[in-house]
């Protein structure tokens, strides 16, 4: 995915709910408008950060998966 | 986002066991990701959770428990130390599936500002003191908790 991202989180081996606070806690640290890589094992992930970013009204650019590892790209938007 | 959504959880936890204290920490802990505002009641049993030294020591009772993961006849469950087994094979499976400790979901509730309430009565009940508590929670009765469920919030139940 062609994004470029602002900071990188490995949130690779944590279950439910670590990712998501994981995210939020990496989210805070950044400005409004930063993209944030977040890296997961866990595949409840991939319907919890799209439910997150909902919620928070984040942006979920995208979301790739690779040898069982999900990759989102998240932006800050407040 | 236009649509209106809830943002306060209400949780209450009545049970003293370590399989039915995760699910308050777990939802808690995201409903403060999601930017809810949280608050779990401790309740009768739940307050055990609450106990100092006590959040990793819960207990997974095999007895009247038929959907253990290895099905534990009641009559077996029943004999000593079968409740330390069941318990020790739980804490291994979350282990292993790298589940977070109570512990650590509890300072992450702290972190994240999970209003963690115990139950008065309860205490005056089972003669539980303050200082028999950890620290960073309220005091408080059924009125503290529905003053802040009251206000549109999610209520569960545990």
């Amino acid at each position: 995915m062609d994004i470029t991202p602002n900071q990188t989180l490995d949130a690779s081996g944590l279950a439910c709910p670590m990712p998501i606070i994981k995210t939020k806690k990496a989210i805070d640290a950044l400005q409004v408008g930063e993209i944030l890589k977040m890296i997961s094992t866990d595949p409840g992930s991939v319907s919890d950060i799209t439910a997150w970013t909902g919620k928070t009204g984040h942006e979920l650019l995208g979301h790739e998966e690779a040898e069982g590892k999900h990759v989102f790209y998240i932006k800050k938007t407040k | 986002m236009a649509e209106e959504t809830t943002k306060r959880l209400a949780i209450i936890a009545s049970h003293g066991t370590m399989d039915a204290a995760y699910p308050p920490f777990i939802l808690a802990t995201a409903g403060a990701a999601m930017e809810m505002e949280v608050a779990i009641f401790f309740t009768f049993f739940g307050l055990e959770i609450l106990k100092k030294g006590k959040i990793d020591k819960l207990k997974v009772a095999p007895i009247a428990n038929p959907a253990m993961p290895v099905p534990i006849p009641n009559i077996v469950g029943m004999l000593p130390g079968m409740t330390a087994a069941a318990t020790a094979m739980m804490n291994s499976w979350m282990k292993k599936a790298k589940v977070a400790k109570l512990s650590e979901l509890l300072e992450m509730s702290k972190e994240l500002g999970v209003r963690l309430i115990a139950c008065q009565m309860t205490m005056d009940v089972m003669g539980v003191k303050r200082e028999d508590l950890i620290d960073g929670l309220e005091i408080g009765g059924a009125a503290t908790f529905l003053e802040f469920a009251s206000r549109n919030a999610i209520t569960l139940t545990f």
